[in-house]
């Protein structure tokens, strides 16, 4: 163990206490240069994500939530103000391998059976062989998918994939979970389903997790923060803190609480639309 | 009730019949060849049967493709046992026709079958073409033996099977002139060239400028012209060959892999960006697994361009052997036969290296929607 690039998931548990900024964007600007005019995809973003947080970015399409998220993961590059990411620049914590991204879609190679699409970042990171095997046994455990190691990734349902692709980007024990619509593909009761074995992870796992949605059930559920954006330019217009338990079940959606939060969240919403027009 | 009665049985029966009532050879009798009459009487009694029964059962059609299969053997035999000087008579062919209808109806009966044991599946899917290129042969051989047709415009494949056994040796050793050195050196060769290029360009993105046009011009030099020049350049024996092949099948190989390496999707390349994996690792985990289908589609291409590079490159000076230098002598000593049963041997041999290339790519990419449904 002590030569692989990661540690076990369990993290000691003095980590889950302390506060310390994962994420912190200042004075954040992205433009995209297109033929006709220029697009404001982000505007003077200034956001800290703690660790062990569970941060959701809502807000409706085109208001920056992916490209937000794309930069943290240095796959976009921000044309004015700074993003640090554990006190290291975007690009050097992409290098370092600090984060796991799941894609909208599963992104799963078609020619790899699951076991070898969980273990691919293992391989690019030089592990050997027996350890990345465990690895996706252990990982492929975690996502409720022990016995479709050999199966591929055209041969399950796209919960499934989706499941896998959470494996792959858990297994390499980031310290960052990046997640970018993930289930919006999927039907509502997956997707339920889907939110509560993840916030189950999450609790497990201690991990930061960022996440893009645009479903504000989803976003009040997950979360202990939420990014309330709205578009043209991309920019926050609220951030909520939730303080519902590490455990909570898919029944607190039917608390007061609950639908309080959701309805500050969609008050947010409806005013960066008005703005819009 | 005339409804509920097979056509095609009904057909062959009626045209059996009437068959019976013209000569089969030009101024004989039916009674001159007993076994013909017999297979005759049998097409009509069984297609009658057939006619009334129905075609349901896959025996019922086993049984008409055992009759098809003795009535030819019996025709055949019937037609080169004809004398010179006589020709066959409108029964011999109005016989065929009925013929041809029990055969079909015969094979469609076949082609239905369903099996869920697969090996018997698999043996009647690969019946009904055997099935038909057979028909074919036989019509081409009572076509040509029965109109006379000269054996310089058109052999009977009967006469080119019996040249094909008779030079074993020397077809052999064409195959392994032309064959296995000139094709497979210059297959591997033109596409292991046009595979690294195709890297390297990818990889100097200036060379894309630069290298394609020239492999695109290179791909239109006319072989006719190529082949002599690669005469002069490698001498006559099969390294010049190879040579005009290297430049047949380099450019089909440059383009596609060229094009596969852009295959892959955005987000299966961010993935490896998200992990910092180097131009390498992304090129052997991602890129070149997603080029597969289209490199399986050059080397397809490749395989039948080869032979017929190496083929024509023969006509312009080649020790004498080789496949190319065989058609081109024997074609000028008017021995037809010979030149089809080079055909021949190209045919086979081109289809047998299609056969394998597609093989590796259905074992490479399985993976690919165009295969999944056959796993």
């Amino acid at each position: 163990m002590t030569a692989s690039p990661a540690q076990s998931i369990e993290k000691p548990a003095q980590d889950a206490g302390q506060r310390r900024t994962v994420v912190e964007a200042k004075k954040l600007s992205l433009t995209f240069q297109t033929a006709d005019s220029p697009v404001y995809a982000l505007s003077e973003i200034d956001l800290q994500v703690e660790h062990g947080e569970f941060v959701s970015f809502i807000g409706p399409s085109g208001c920056g939530k992916t490209t937000l998220l794309r930069a943290i993961a240095d796959l976009e590059q921000p044309t004015a103000g700074s993003i640090e990411i554990n006190g290291v620049s975007a690009h050097q914590a992409r290098l370092d391998r600090s984060y796991g991204y799941v894609f909208q879609a599963p992104a799963l190679y078609p020619w790899r059976n699951i076991e070898r699409n969980v273990t691919l970042p293992l391989e690019i990171m030089g592990m050997p062989r027996e350890e990345r095997e465990e690895r996706a046994r252990k990982y492929l455990e975690l996502v409720d998918l022990a016995g479709f190691a050999k199966k591929f990734p055209w041969q399950l349902s796209g919960g499934m994939q989706q499941r896998a692709s959470i494996a792959r980007a858990l297994c390499f024990d980031p310290e960052i979970l990046l997640m970018d619509e993930p289930f919006g593909a999927l039907d509502e009761i997956v997707r339920d389903h889907l939110n509560e074995q993840l916030l189950k992870l999450w609790d497990k796992t201690r991990k930061t997790v960022v996440f893009v949605t645009h479903s504000i059930p989803e976003a009040v559920f997950l979360s202990t923060k939420i990014v309330v954006m709205s578009p043209r330019p991309g920019r926050i217009i609220d951030v909520i803190e939730t303080n519902f338990p590490r455990d909570r079940t898919l029944d607190i959606r039917e608390t007061a609480d609950f639908l309080e939060i959701a309805h500050r969240v969609r008050e947010g919403l409806r005013a960066g639309h008005s703005y819009d027009d | 009730m005339i409804a509920r009665l097979d056509k095609w049985c009904v057909a062959a029966a009626v045209l059996g019949l009437t068959a019976l009532l013209f000569p089969p050879v030009a101024g004989g009798r039916w009674t001159d060849g007993p076994e013909f009459l017999g297979a005759a009487v049998l097409l009509v009694a069984l297609s009658g049967f057939f006619a009334w029964k129905g075609v349901t059962a896959f025996w019922h059609s086993a049984t008409l493709v055992l009759l098809v299969i003795a009535a030819t053997a019996i025709s055949l035999g019937f037609i080169h046992a004809i004398g010179d000087g006589m020709t066959t008579g409108s029964g011999f062919w109005l016989f065929n026709l009925a013929l041809w209808a029990v055969a079909w109806r015969g094979i469609d009966g076949i082609a239905a079958f369903r099996s869920t044991n697969p090996r018997w599946q698999r043996l009647a899917n690969l019946f009904v073409p055997a099935a038909f290129g057979l028909w074919m042969i036989y019509l081409w051989e009572i076509a040509v033996v029965g109109f006379g047709v000269p054996q310089v415009l058109l052999p009977a494949p009967g006469m080119i099977g019996d040249r094909f056994m008779g030079s074993l040796d020397i077809l052999w050793e064409d195959f392994q002139q032309t064959f296995m050195k000139a094709v497979l050196a210059g297959y591997i060769m033109g596409c292991g060239s046009g595979f690294l290029v195709a890297i390297l360009v990818d990889r100097v993105p200036f060379l894309q400028r630069g290298l394609l046009p020239l492999g695109n011009l290179v791909s239109a030099l006319p072989i006719v012209g190529v082949a002599p020049i690669m005469v002069m350049w490698f001498g006559f024996d099969w390294q010049s060959k190879a040579a005009v092949v290297v430049i047949m099948t380099f450019f089909p190989m440059l383009v596609n892999t060229v094009t596969g390496l852009t295959a892959s999707g955005v987000l299966e390349r961010e993935l490896l960006r998200s992990y910092a994996a180097s131009y390498w690792q992304t090129l052997f985990k991602l890129r070149l697994p997603a080029a597969m289908p289209f490199i399986f589609n050059a080397l397809k291409i490749n395989s039948t361009l080869a032979l017929i590079g190496a083929i024509v490159a023969e006509f312009f000076g080649t020790p004498i052997v080789g496949m190319g230098f065989r058609i081109s002598t024997e074609v000028g000593r008017m021995n037809v036969d010979m030149v089809w049963a080079e055909i021949v041997v190209a045919a086979l041999a081109g289809s047998a290296f299609y056969g394998v290339v597609s093989l590796g790519e259905r074992a490479i990419t399985f993976w690919h929607p165009s295969f999944r449904e056959r796993r």
